[in-house]
């Protein structure tokens, strides 16, 4: 079996730098198999983050070779022989250490969204949907919220001053996906164009080409959210809430 | 040493675990009005529940207009051999329809039929089509329909925070004590009541469908804190794991590609389930290729195929055509669907399953079977419970989901989990909070337990020589695959228990490199506290049992025996003192609900 050299980034918030390792190859081995087999021979200490090992949990993103992937789905055959592969974690969010970043921007995100508000049952109690309608909410909820949309979003990787006003693309479908919902009656309008920022983004499709779950993250989702906005921006109403602020919506 | 430094945070309720039982356990109680902490291992959303593929099982009777909780029930209960706690599995069959349309009321979209209601599928041991779900990633709607449900509830989360041990103030518990991943420090939760939903045990074993996570947390602090354990011998191996390559080996294949049409092929080709009909499904099952076939197109008219019989029997069919060296050439079986089903109907119904074996194995499976084979996948034994309260022994200390024992006897049914998680996680929360509401007097924790604990974390540092605690999991995962195992033997039993009392003590002596910075190697010393633990239940209670049924087939003891069906094995300690077992009788089944079992005899 031939060997690898993994150069991983060791470090935490005072600073770090990648360090070489050798790791013998095994038949079908992906990215955090050498981790782990790091973890268990070589650097008990080798921080990150991982759950279900098969594309579905979204918790092993990193930076491998300087591209955005998860590590449980990158196949180490993938690499030319004999050349070192890097290892390092998702860029824009800080690090806590070695491959683990924190996220919370995300989590603090995640609430700011409004939530589905419910539509009345069918006569008989029951709702019913189609599933021609529901297809494409389906596409969105498909998203293991991996981030790393979030890490390549060059609005959140590169404008710390606009964090407070922007969402992310993993956001925009979050927000696609309720808009979309059948059942849901919400009006997020102004919290798309105010808090959600939807405006900043400038369909690079960054975010839709790191998806690992395939997801038309510009396409389907932020396309038709700004086609909305323009429809719904009305210039005089914009100008009065600049002055007066939104009003509140009645809960 | 000086007493390490702590925060304190205090609540009415704690939560513990925050996959599909624990946030809806954390939504119930926040609904009473009671003050909430939700505390997780993983960030939120990436809990065990995420991985679930199949489905929720519930009588919706959108398919089949005959189904009702009645029949689930039954379905359940012969699933699980009649071991089940009845009234566990009547409260579950009946309360799961009204928790899925819950779901769907809070966003999430299952796959819908054509009169635009939710979608079921057919699913191993349920007579009816029975299981809502979306494609193969039921799981993840799930949760983050709970998690997004949830982030808007007064509920506070603790991510990324591994609870080590529970208080108590005398016979009642008074909160838990763990640690922070990101900085090593550590925490108290005060609290009046405590719901365990920490799900399973399933690291113990070497080829297994579960996470880092799944280290019998909940099960160790339970037993640690005075509660009793049943059915620790029951663990269940699903029948399709992915076998190939190495690196992916135990990845969980869904049930429902049998579901969907898939059937189990050896290397000859062989439709080998109709060898493995055992006399207790005969009459639902079809005994021939041409009545089995018939049944895909006609349910009604003919009984179903033997690859969805229960997960305990097709695991064990597996196991012996691959000893019996029929098996696939890396030692599973194949299990094939190109054959039955278009590729575009694959692609739509088993997303990920095509993904993950295009992806990790390079098959395409809409052209060539897959290879498969038996994967520890759930444990069904736990902590004991009240059926209708989740109140464990231990006033104050609730139960619900994978860590509570009960609800699915001796084997689980597919799809049953997930429902589990909702009807009961429910339940915990909700009776948790009405505990929390009753309990009068102040609050107190003992600070002398506190800091034994915190000191008695923190000495892997101290030692200046030791053991890497990665080499005693893994060793401890060889020991539970080789000899607690799918077959078991009384020999093998003993021998494993005397390895693992050797574990016990090459456990005590781990060296910890690094500092207490989200440091793996710490976590994994800590981690052996309840893996050993977990896996010595699960090996002394295997050795008691003397029979075979569901998840415990002993070689020595083929057969059924109809004196231990009435019994289960209750696993308890006191402090400091070693695991004692006795067996206790079964709760006893009301008449009406017996009835249910002789109509279709």
């Amino acid at each position: 079996m031939p060997t690898f050299t993994m150069q991983v980034f060791r470090g935490d918030p005072r600073g770090g730098a990648f360090k070489d390792y050798r790791v013998e190859s095994e038949e079908g081995m992906v990215v955090l198999d050498v981790i782990h087999k790091l973890q268990a021979t070589q650097a008990n200490d080798l921080a990150c983050r991982w759950n279900c090992k098969a594309g579905k949990c979204g918790s092993c993103s990193a930076e491998i070779n300087g591209k955005p992937r998860l590590m449980c789905m990158t196949r180490m055959n993938t690499f030319p022989e004999g050349e070192p592969i890097s290892v390092a974690p998702i860029r824009t969010f800080p690090i806590i250490k070695d491959l683990v970043t924190d996220v919370s921007y995300n989590y603090v995100k995640a609430k700011a969204v409004p939530p589905l508000r419910l539509k009345a049952p069918d006569a008989d109690g029951k709702y019913r949907m189609w599933q021609e309608d529901i297809d494409r909410v389906q596409e969105f909820h498909k998203c293991i919220e991996c981030f790393l949309c979030q890490d390549v979003c060059h609005v959140i990787r590169d404008h710390e001053e606009l964090k407070t006003s922007f969402a992310g693309p993993r956001f925009f479908i979050k927000i696609a996906g309720l808009d979309m919902h059948p059942l849901d009656t919400n009006n997020r309008t102004d919290f798309v164009r105010e808090q959600a920022g939807v405006g900043l983004c400038n369909i690079t499709k960054c975010c839709t080409e790191v998806c690992p779950e395939h997801i038309h993250i510009t396409d389907n989702g932020i396309i038709p959210m700004k086609e909305r906005m323009a429809d719904n921006f009305d210039p005089i109403v914009w100008l009065l809430r600049k002055f007066r602020g939104a009003r509140k919506e009645p809960a | 040493m000086a007493t390490p430094a702590y925060e304190t945070h205090e609540h009415d309720v704690i939560v513990i675990g925050a996959g599909g039982a624990g946030l809806r356990a954390a939504i119930e109680a926040a609904a009473q009005g009671v003050s909430v902490g939700l505390v997780c291992k993983s960030l939120l959303g990436k809990a065990h529940t995420v991985m679930a593929e199949g489905g929720i099982a519930a009588a919706l009777g959108n398919v089949w207009p005959e189904d009702n909780w009645q029949v689930h029930f039954r379905d359940t209960m012969r699933g699980g051999k009649m071991l089940n706690n009845w009234r566990m599995a009547q409260l579950h069959a009946q309360e799961s329809p009204e928790r899925v349309l819950e779901l769907e009321r809070w966003g999430a979209l299952f796959d819908r039929t054509k009169d635009g209601l939710i979608l079921q599928r057919d699913f191993g041991g349920h007579r009816y089509a029975r299981l809502a779900h979306v494609g193969d990633r039921t799981g993840l709607e799930m949760i983050r329909t709970l998690q997004y449900h949830g982030i808007h509830q007064a509920i506070d989360v603790y991510m990324e925070c591994k609870v080590e041990r529970l208080v108590k103030d005398g016979d009642r518990v008074s909160g838990a004590f763990g640690y922070w991943r990101n900085t090593g420090t550590f925490v108290l939760f005060k609290a009046k009541a405590v719901v365990l939903a920490t799900g399973g045990i399933g690291k113990a074993w070497k080829f297994t469908s579960n996470s880092w996570e799944y280290t019998g947390d909940g099960h160790a602090c339970a037993m640690w804190a005075g509660a009793d354990l049943i059915d620790m011998e029951f663990v269940q191996f699903h029948p399709t794991g992915m076998v190939w390559p190495p690196s992916v080996r135990g990845i969980l294949v869904t049930e429902g590609v049998r579901g969907d049409g898939g059937t189990l092929k050896n290397k000859a080709g062989e439709r080998f389930m109709f060898n493995y009909i055992p006399d207790f499904f005969k009459g639902e099952t079809a005994d021939n290729e041409k009545e089995a076939d018939a049944w895909y197109l006609d349910k009604k008219n003919n009984r179903r195929t033997p690859d969805l019989l229960p997960r305990d029997e097709v695991a064990r069919a597996i196991n012996s055509e691959v000893k019996a060296g029929r098996g696939s050439p890396h030692g599973g079986v194949f299990l094939d669907i190109c054959t039955r089903r278009p590729a575009d109907y694959i692609r739509k119904r088993l997303p990920s399953m095509y993904h993950q074996f295009k992806e990790l194995a390079d098959v395409d499976i809409t052209t060539t079977p897959m290879e498969v084979g038996p994967t520890c996948h759930y444990v069904m034994g736990g902590v004991r419970v009240n059926a209708d309260t989740t109140e464990s022994t231990v006033p104050g200390l609730f139960a619900a989901g994978e860590v509570a024992g009960g609800m699915h006897g001796s084997n689980r049914l597919g799809g049953n989990s997930l429902s589990d998680l909702l009807v009961f996680g429910r339940r915990a929360g909700l009776h948790a909070a009405l505990y929390a509401k009753n309990m009068g007097g102040r609050l107190t924790v003992d600070a002398g337990q506190v800091e034994k604990m915190s000191r008695d974390m923190l000495e892997p540092f101290t030692r200046s020589g030791g053991e890497n605690p990665y080499t005693i999991q893994a060793d401890l995962q060889e020991i539970m695959q080789h000899l607690v195992g799918i077959i078991r033997t009384e020999s093998e039993l003993k021998d494993a228990l005397t390895k693992i009392e050797a574990l016990k003590e090459r456990a005590r002596k781990t060296k910890i490199d690094g500092g207490r910075e989200y440091n793996p190697g710490w976590h994994t010393a800590l981690d052996l506290n309840s893996l050993l633990t977990v896996a010595e239940c699960s090996a002394m209670a295997a050795l008691e049992r003397k029979e075979s049924r569901g998840g415990h087939t002993r070689e020595d003891h083929p057969y059924t025996d109809d004196a231990w069906g009435k019994l289960n094995v209750v696993l308890r300690q006191r402090e400091g003192a070693a695991i004692q077992l006795t067996k206790e009788p079964l709760p006893e089944m009301p008449a009406e609900l017996k009835a249910l079992f002789q109509e279709r005899k």
